[in-house]
């Protein structure tokens, strides 16, 4: 058997050696992921603000997270938006609520214009999602009212009483730690998020109108949720997309 | 047999063969009550460590961490010997992954309901748990690939290729997806952010489904079929065709789960096309396990063990048709975020992955303890178990995701959306409430196989000690 070829040559080279076949796997193996993800970072097409740079808030020197306006483009989330965003993270909620609105028809007039890749350029990580057992949320920002929002989070099936969700009372008794979401502007500023000092300063500095303590959980995912989806205002008859 | 015993490192196996089998058993059941949380939302109780998102993350780590990995570490172990013919490279390095493993599943199961998370699907763990998965991940690689260095044949046996790939892999994978910075020992973001970070997160998401869930499972078959039927493999040129061909091809696949998205077109295109292709090494894998059975299917009829390993073929080729079809764009557009990608995960998980473990283990414990299963009858009743279960919950998946998918995009005949999306909730219940019962089924073979494997070992214990006394 040892001197007979069963396939060829060179397939028979690689059965006789753990190295040469691990050397092989190496390189056959990273093949796909290079080709997919490496040119998502130098393609100028992968982000639509590269040709319609209005989708994202041109801050002035100076100013503030307070002083961007609804539909002035996409920014970093505010203090309290962040900590949301993170009890979002903790609940879970991306295991059944996706953010990613796709281009069809009936899905736009569901949730609205379809998302845009500029909209997540922040989010570390994505909340994109990939099942729906409860609504896309994509753009929830807006839809309801902050009191609709904190009934609904206390008890979905008082208002919805086909809801399968379930109840998140503790997050009206669970409270914001400003030291805590310093720390995490600060990490996301490591990876990429353009915080200026006066921003993460203003977190915990209690003159500041974004100052998060004594918040409730329960006040900041909901403003988390209230921002979604609004940040950047887009126009049907633009063609974000090619 | 205490010969084979003396000549190999069993002891590691034996105790990740017994793990693999209570984390089977715990894990389909954290699955159940999950299930049953969105047919019946009461169950909640309020309790934020039991909400249905955390305890969901529990059963998928439970399952594919805990179970997948017990069951591969024990199946590459023990296979890299038999066919190596040398014991481990070093007991004391297998020893030391067995603990580390199950140390990072006692922190899965703490972290988790906790809320402690990274907020990646299937990546969730935090960052101190994911050194200590890349720590034990590459001493069981090391120790795997050293054995088969030290081997006495002059090939290396075609299961061992699958294991190395998928070791190979999955150290690329986890190494770049977990890539974060910590705020604390709790707590760390994602370096990446949202397209890129999407398109890494499903490069790692459908291949841990592709190296982990079917690479290593397939080096399992290409052991534990040959060996179970006593037959040699079908054919030797077509598990070098489809074993190149599937690892080159399956690393593509991730982008399909993104289609339509904020992804660019190409990527999810790409994605795609290289999807519907890997029908065919897919298919050339189940054919050539299915086919090494040609000329002893009559062995079906009594052999439960074998029964496990070709049923699993059948789920595999089933589920490795489906992936394409649902790869394709048309008809990902209906399927996507709806339940059929759940029926369609668990028609893997469930019926291959789940059902070729069970064979191997059956193999494993017979042999590692030298005896008969303490019944076969119980044998047999999982099996039915398993395979009624997972029909169950895969149909009733199918009907509940595509009913979803047509009612979002129905329109009435003025031209306005027929239904809510809480009137789609409200129409999922019934199958929720089958996927519940289907899934119990399920769970409920596990259970059986956990007691008989405790008590053929408890009687094959019984009869050494015996044996012992009387020798003495």
């Amino acid at each position: 058997m040892a001197d007979k070829y069963h396939s060829t040559k060179f397939q028979d080279k690689i059965e006789r050696s753990v190295l040469v076949m691990a050397m092989m796997l190496m390189l056959l193996l990273s093949v796909g992921g290079l080709v997919e993800i490496v040119p998502l970072f130098y393609l100028d097409e992968t982000f639509e603000h590269n040709t319609h740079p209005e989708i994202v808030w041109q801050r002035k020197a100076g100013q503030s997270l307070n002083d961007w306006k609804a539909g002035d483009g996409v920014r970093p989330y505010t203090p309290l938006e962040l900590a949301g965003r993170d009890v979002y993270l903790r609940e879970g909620c991306y295991i059944c609520h996706s953010q990613m609105i796709r281009p069809f028809r009936d899905e736009k007039e569901r949730y609205g214009h379809y998302s845009l890749a500029s909209e997540s350029m922040y989010d570390h990580p994505f909340q994109w999602g990939s099942k729906r057992t409860g609504p896309d949320l994509a753009r929830v920002g807006g839809k309801y009212s902050d009191e609709w929002q904190y009934a609904h989070l206390r008890g979905p099936r008082n208002l919805v009483p086909e809801s399968v969700m379930p109840n998140y009372p503790w997050l009206d008794t669970g409270m914001i730690d400003p030291a805590k979401v310093t720390g995490s502007m600060k990490a996301m500023r490591t990876v990429g998020v353009p915080y200026t000092d006066a921003d993460i300063a203003a977190a915990s500095d209690k003159n500041n109108a974004l100052y998060v303590g004594g918040k409730t959980e329960m006040e900041a995912i909901v403003t988390y949720l209230q921002v979604l989806g609004t940040m950047a205002k887009l126009d049907d008859s633009i063609p974000y997309r090619k | 047999m205490e010969a084979t015993q003396e000549k190999y490192d069993f002891g590691v196996v034996k105790a990740f063969c017994i793990m693999s089998v209570v984390y089977l058993a715990v894990g389909t059941l954290i699955g159940v009550y999950a299930a049953s949380e969105l047919a019946w939302p009461f169950l909640n109780f309020d309790i934020a460590e039991i909400t249905f998102a955390r305890l969901r993350v529990l059963h998928t780590n439970a399952v594919i961490f805990a179970f997948g990995g017990s069951a591969l570490m024990a199946t590459a172990f023990y296979s890299v010997q038999r066919t190596c013919g040398v014991r481990l490279w070093s007991n004391k390095m297998a020893w030391a992954t067995f603990i580390g493993w199950n140390t990072v599943i006692v922190a899965a199961i703490i972290t988790i309901p906790l809320g402690i998370t990274q907020g990646k699907e299937y990546a969730e763990l935090e960052w101190p748990i994911d050194i200590l998965i890349a720590i034990c991940w590459l001493m069981y690689s090391f120790n795997f690939a050293l054995t088969i260095a030290n081997r006495k044949t002059s090939h290396i046996y075609v299961s061992n290729w699958f294991f190395l790939a998928m070791m190979i892999m999955i150290t690329y994978l986890h190494v770049v997806n977990s890539l974060a910075i910590p705020v604390s020992l709790f707590k760390s973001y994602s370096i990446f952010s949202g397209v890129q970070d999407a398109m890494i997160q499903w490069w790692w998401g459908h291949n841990a489904v592709g190296f982990y869930l079917t690479g290593g499972f397939l080096g399992i078959m290409y052991y534990f079929v040959p060996k179970q039927a006593n037959r040699p493999v079908f054919s030797y040129r077509l598990s070098v065709l489809h074993f190149w061909v599937l690892s080159f091809g399956y690393v593509w696949l991730g982008a399909h789960h993104l289609q339509y998205t904020a992804l660019p077109d190409w990527t999810g295109s790409l994605g795609a096309a290289v999807s519907l292709a890997m029908i065919i090494p897919s298919w050339g894998g189940a054919l050539n396990g299915m086919m090494t059975l040609s000329g002893a299917w009559d062995k079906l009829r009594d052999d439960y063990i074998l029964r496990f390993l070709i049923m699993s073929l059948a789920f595999y080729a089933m589920s490795t048709f489906e992936g394409p079809v649902m790869a394709a764009k048309t008809v990902n557009a209906l399927s996507h975020y709806t339940d059929w990608t759940v029926g369609h995960v668990h028609s893997g998980a469930l019926g291959w992955v789940a059902m070729v473990a069970a064979g191997a283990i059956y193999h494993m414990i017979t042999r590692l303890w030298n005896t008969e299963m303490y019944s076969n009858k119980l044998v047999n009743m999982h099996f039915w178990m398993f395979t009624l279960g997972a029909v169950i919950y895969i149909t009733s998946m199918w009907v509940s995701g595509i009913m979803q998918g047509l009612m979002w995009r129905d329109y009435d005949e003025f031209g306005t959306l027929t239904y809510t999306f809480a009137e789609s909730v409200a129409a999922m219940h019934p199958y929720y409430a089958m996927r519940a019962i289907g899934g119990a089924i399920f769970s409920g073979g596990a259970w059986i196989m956990l007691y008989n494997v405790v008590m053929t070992i408890r009687m094959a214990n019984a009869r050494s000690a015996a044996g012992a006394a009387a020798t003495a």
